[in-house]
């Protein structure tokens, strides 16, 4: 559904998007739009639907109401190029325990049909030595560490990102801004989904907890 | 390398490394034949005339077994959400982890039927459509048994589930591959058997991706 003045530029927006799990109606009435090197925050206590708002930008389940689309297509059209310009890091490090870190970056950027540059992948999250180990020695923070390196050894327009800072400290905080940063400045854009205080430049801010619908309100 | 391939490469690669999965259903399949001669006494006569179908029931047991985790780890560590998310359609990648879950499972229960086969006196005349049936029957089954372990996923007693949805589905693979043996031992030849058990992979390749990929997606939900 294009919007009735035509955005100079190529444009991720959802439009009037309502969301329900099982009976319930987690949120309603939300319109966001995120330009080229845009961010978003996804902000709300637990259960206003952060992860839900990632799932369907990711396009992994379908609005109620409303629509996503990205330079005035709708996403569901082209569902393959939509999860070709995506990379999506949920809840859980989809790690292998035999796997080792480097053929874990290797495997998922092959996928997505590129040649990954692993190196950059592991240096830009400080796991450059942990390149050969199988992933069940890496500890937590090590394997959120390698989840996100895969948005740097195979590059995708937009990153999807749900509480991403779980189990990282400081200094791995620091590098995924900093790849954040890099991404944004080559046109990249980000959402990302978080509780923590999180400095992300320019970046707009949607607080879930203001789309929350009335208590008896029903999908009509 | 094309993402399917990449799929394949990464499955097998698991399998290996993760050892067990193709032991334990060569282990079940010997193990399982091996009771019937205990059960059933060790008459020559009887035993012979029983082979093919207890070849191809235990290889059913067999395949089952080892399909419970089809899709179970990789829902389980978030791998199937991120699968689920790359551009290769769902579809594809449930055939390609079919090729690997039978490339692991499936094929050495071809190279060991004519082996237990042996051990029941089976007619020497009925080995080759016993091997030609195990080799179009084993894809059947890893495909058909592909829809039960997506639908089970998530479920509290998945294998129980899968065993209930899978089964019945299996009995066309087992009378056609049983009727083949039996046929080539008759002399009759086994070639229209042969040929149902084909026109059954086809079918199964055609339409099982969709329907596991849906069975999937219900789970993602």
């Amino acid at each position: 559904m294009p919007p009735a003045d035509s955005p100079p530029a190529l444009l991720f927006t959802g439009r009037d998007l309502a969301c329900q799990r099982g009976e319930r109606l987690v949120f309603r009435g939300l319109d966001f739009t995120l330009p080229p090197g845009g961010a978003l925050i996804l902000s709300g206590p637990n259960g206003s639907g952060k992860s839900s708002l990632l799932r369907l930008m990711a396009g992994l389940t379908r609005t109620a109401l409303g629509a996503l689309s990205w330079d005035r297509t709708d996403i569901h059209e082209d569902p393959g190029a939509h999860r070709q310009r995506l990379h999506f890091i949920g809840h859980s490090d989809a790690l292998k325990p035999v796997l080792s870190a480097a053929e874990t970056l290797r495997f998922w950027a092959r996928m997505r049909g590129v040649e990954p540059d692993v190196a950059a992948g592991l240096a830009r999250f400080g796991l450059a030595k942990a390149a050969e180990l199988p992933c069940r020695y890496l500890s937590a923070g090590q394997r959120r560490r390698l989840a996100l390196a895969r948005l740097v050894a195979a590059p995708a327009p937009l990153w999807l990102l749900d509480e991403p800072l779980t189990s990282l400290d400081t200094e791995a905080a620091m590098q995924l801004l900093d790849a954040i940063a890099a991404h944004r400045a080559g046109g990249g854009r980000v959402v990302v989904s978080t509780h923590a205080p999180l400095e992300l430049g320019d970046a707009a801010r949607l607080s879930l907890a203001d789309y929350r619908p009335a208590p008896a309100e029903l999908i009509a | 390398m094309s993402a399917f391939l990449t799929l394949v490469a990464r499955d097998l690669r698991l399998a290996l490394r993760q050892g067990g999965d193709a032991a334990m259903v060569i282990a079940f399949y010997v193990l399982a034949v091996v009771l019937f001669p205990f059960g059933v006494g060790p008459e020559t006569d009887l035993l012979q005339r029983i082979a093919a179908g207890i070849v191809w029931v235990t290889a059913l047991l067999a395949a089952l077994l080892s399909l419970e985790r089809l899709f179970q780890a990789d829902y389980e560590d978030g791998s199937l959400e991120a699968l689920a998310l790359l551009p290769l359609p769902l579809e594809a990648q449930v055939l390609a982890k079919c090729l690997a879950h039978w490339l692991v499972a499936g094929l050495p229960l071809i190279v060991v039927a004519p082996l237990l086969a042996l051990l029941l006196h089976l007619d020497p005349a009925g080995y080759p459509a016993l091997v030609a049936g195990m080799a179009l029957g084993t894809p059947i089954l890893s495909l058909v048994g592909a829809i039960g372990a997506a639908l089970s996923l998530g479920a509290r007693r998945g294998g129980v589930l899968l065993s209930l949805l899978v089964l019945p589905l299996y009995i066309p693979v087992l009378i056609f591959g049983v009727a083949a043996v039996e046929a080539g031992i008759a002399g009759f030849g086994a070639r229209p058997d042969l040929l149902l058990l084909a026109a059954l992979l086809v079918l199964a390749v055609g339409l099982v991706p969709f329907a596991a990929a849906a069975a999937l997606r219900l789970a993602l939900e």
